[in-house]
């Protein structure tokens, strides 16, 4: 047992060796290859960074698409979950109150239409997305708030939609920054 | 439930199936000195490993060596690791000024790692400095290789024909590492990067966010922790929400190859233990009662899931249940995965497990409790399945009354006590901890959902651990020291009372003759045996955590859609 101790202990350390040499190896061609990426895929706006593309942030006003409830307040230092199980009382409350908001803000819309997405919280707190349908729904509003036609709003969310990939896998989708970006340069264009 | 989401996962499981003869025949190659085209670069290297380590390749090692060097390098693996989660502070690359990790957490997360298990009772973005998560990624890259390495040398007391020694432990370790596990991380972490997850040690990015709020966003080399750790089956991931976290999995795309890489290994091992047995049919269907088990499942979780919430469709809503899931995943993605991740044992999630229904809870718990057989992570999956299978010949030859044999060894009382060792004792080790836990007031301090669903939370946890998994219903609150010791313990139980009665089993038949079969050989390449082999797993595995699951997600399930909720009235 000692034997195998001391070379078990001589192994460890020439594997630490080879798992440093892979992560400099791994960063240095990540870095030299794809940058952007590596760096996390920071989006600017006139040279400011405004968040990264993969990572959802919180949008609550009138004149936003609006992102999904998140449980972890959409910081993107400790993404979180609400964990709420199917028969918490908890997760009931919680829908009901991302409903009643959802519906105050966009008058005229009935509870069945209001994609689930909308009203329930993510995995990770940091969803970047919505389903297609949650943008279209938000379309009214959004198109109100800016002083923009409905028709240029549903034009632009069509613009960004995401498929399923390969025809099956996840839901068709929408970048909610990259949305709202996209519709404060329309609203800037078509304004002032 | 919809059609392009079941496609999506016939198309996996058909893509899984394809694989296993490509990946089953390099890792032929890499343990039995075949050629591979990394020969050139690796073969010095590895030669000079052994001269600095004093290994001597060609010497083999009977069972108890081959164990007690796994043994070895496990406990010094854990030494390290926790002395290094304990220091963090002091060392460099702690852009964040992270403390250093507590003696539970810490004592709880090296044996999390050195087990393969990834139990995380953290968050990894604001628990673990840079060098914590490379230390992390140290026992990624060598723990599924322990698993991988039992395997082997266990299907080397099958193969040969006679002698006790089932080969050398150093050398499987070192060609796993050179061939195998570092070779494919790099080529993986470029994938994933290609695909959005960042690779840096910068510190965390300050964001102004288009309503005003800063944000700060986490960073770090994210992609060179994924790679290693979905390959390997391992399952901790960098951020608390795991695959959930977009960075780790910013796309459909991304999560599937990792769902791909994760699976490679343990189905091509079955292929391996086909061709190292040399009836390939053997290999074959193991791996078909496995992805026949795996698809059931799947199945079951996702028709729970796209089914969604009634009491949520009370308040005019319609849907699929989408609480605690992603859009770009989507609830058919997010079922297989989910599945996958109790079935391969991987342990990391792209969904929140406790928020699923109750049935979609169901299904990862039963994975776990079963053995982590379906499939399985590397090596431990495929060993598990060959304990069912050696209780099954046995059965069988109980039926008709012959002393059975499995490919060709005769299977005699020592075999058949070491395999229900290996099934009896992790039961006892679930069930005991979660009815202390459930009785104690330091494990009901945890439980965060009220009801039936408290308890799946608790069976789960221990589920997790004894079955090295790793995931979790992520409500309870495993900090605590009640969980963190007792989870601890879990999982070393599991890891340990599946690889000495495993040994022992190789040890013992690779002492046996080979007998050639005759007409009253139970033939196991057959689709019959396929059957009782899933029968074996179901009745045998699985059952007995039968009263417990009627407790926990069952009852939720009926309650549900009776319209119950639980600890609120209404």
């Amino acid at each position: 047992m000692i034997r195998h101790l001391w070379t078990g202990t001589r192994m460890l350390l020439i594997m630490i060796g080879l798992v440093l040499v892979y992560q400099a190896v791994a960063t240095g061609l990540a870095q030299v290859l794809l940058p952007y990426q590596a760096n996390g895929s920071l989006i600017r706006r006139n040279g400011v960074v405004v968040g990264a593309g993969p990572i959802g942030q919180a949008f609550t006003a009138k004149k936003f698409f609006w992102s999904r409830p998140s449980a972890a307040s959409y910081n993107a230092a400790a993404s979180a979950a609400s964990n709420y199980g199917p028969t918490n009382p908890a997760l009931l409350k919680e829908v009901k109150g991302n409903l009643a908001a959802f519906l105050k803000a966009n008058p005229g819309v009935r509870p069945s239409q209001v994609p689930i997405d909308m009203v329930t919280s993510s995995d990770s707190g940091l969803d970047p997305d919505i389903t297609v349908a949650s943008a279209l729904i938000q379309v009214p509003r959004v198109a109100a708030a800016n002083g923009l036609s409905a028709s240029s709003v549903r034009a632009l969310v069509v613009s960004q939609e995401v498929g399923r990939w390969l025809g099956m896998y996840g839901l068709p989708h929408v970048n909610v920054l990259r949305l709202n970006l996209a519709l404060m340069k329309l609203a800037q264009h078509s304004g002032s | 439930m919809t059609i392009p989401g079941i496609l999506g996962i016939l198309l996996f499981t058909a893509v899984a199936v394809a694989i296993a003869k490509p990946v089953g025949l390099y890792l032929y190659a890499v343990f039995n000195d075949g050629r591979t085209w990394l020969d050139p670069v690796m073969r010095p290297l590895e030669k000079r490993i052994y001269r600095w380590t004093g290994v001597n390749p060609s010497q083999e090692m009977r069972w108890t060596q081959y164990f007690l060097a796994i043994l070895a390098f496990n406990l010094v693996g854990f030494v390290v690791l926790y002395i290094f989660l304990r220091i963090q502070a002091g060392l460099p690359f702690n852009p964040q000024h992270l403390k250093d990790v507590g003696p539970h957490l810490s004592f709880n997360t090296a044996i999390s790692f050195m087990t393969n298990t990834n139990w995380q009772a953290y968050g990894g973005e604001f628990t673990m400095s840079y060098v914590s998560q490379t230390m992390l990624v140290v026992q990624q890259v060598l723990s599924p290789i322990t698993g991988l390495a039992m395997v082997v040398a266990f299907i080397r007391g099958f193969s040969r024909k006679s002698g006790s020694n089932l080969g050398n432990f150093w050398v499987d370790l070192v060609r796993a590492v050179l061939w195998i596990m570092l070779p494919v991380s790099l080529i993986s972490t470029l994938v994933l990067v290609a695909m959005g997850t960042p690779q840096n040690w910068l510190p965390y990015v300050s964001a102004h966010t288009l309503q005003g709020p800063t944000q700060s966003i986490a960073q770090g080399p994210v992609a060179s922790m994924t790679a290693p750790m979905q390959f390997g089956d391992n399952g901790g991931g960098y951020f608390n929400m795991n695959a959930g976290q977009p960075y780790e999995a910013a796309s459909a795309a991304s999560l599937l190859f990792q769902s791909l890489l994760g699976v490679s290994i343990p189905v091509g091992l079955t292929y391996y233990f086909g061709k190292a047995v040399k009836d390939t049919r053997q290999g074959w269907i193991i791996l078909g009662a496995m992805v026949l088990m795996f698809l059931g499942g799947t199945l079951v979780t996702y028709h729970a899931e796209a089914a969604g919430n009634p009491l949520l469709h009370r308040l005019g809503l319609k849907g699929p249940n989408m609480e605690g899931k992603e859009v770009r995943f989507g609830p058919a993605l997010s079922s297989l995965f989910e599945t996958l991740t109790t079935a391969v044992s991987w342990g990391s999630t792209a969904a929140a497990n406790d928020s699923l229904m109750p049935i979609g809870g169901l299904v990862p718990l039963f994975n776990m409790m079963s053995g982590e057989v379906i499939i399985g992570a590397w090596g431990v999956g495929l060993l598990g399945m060959l304990a069912f299978a050696i209780l099954a010949v046995f059965l069988a030859g109980l039926m008709v009354g012959r002393t059975p044999e499995y490919l060709g060894k005769k299977i005699q009382s020592f075999e058949v006590k070491m395999a229900v060792l290996a099934m009896i004792v992790p039961t006892f080790v679930i069930l005991g901890f979660t009815a202390w836990a459930v009785s104690s007031k330091g494990g009901q301090a945890g439980i965060y959902n009220p009801g039936p669903h408290g308890l799946s939370e608790v069976l789960y946890a221990y589920s997790s651990g004894v079955g090295n998994n790793g995931s979790a219903f992520g409500g309870l609150s495993a900090a605590l020291p009640f969980y963190t010791w007792t989870v601890g313990l879990a999982m070393l139980f599991g890891r340990f009372a599946m690889y000495i009665p495993a040994l022992a089993i190789a040890g013992s038949v690779s002492q046996k003759k080979t007998v050639p079969p005759s007409a009253g050989t139970f033939p196991t390449n057959t689709w019959l045996f396929g059957v009782l082999l899933i029968g074996t797993v179901v009745i045998v595995g699985a059952l007995v955590f039968f009263p417990a699951l009627a407790l926990g997600p069952l009852a939720e399930h009926f309650a549900l859609w009776a319209g119950h909720v639980f600890g609120g009235g209404s």
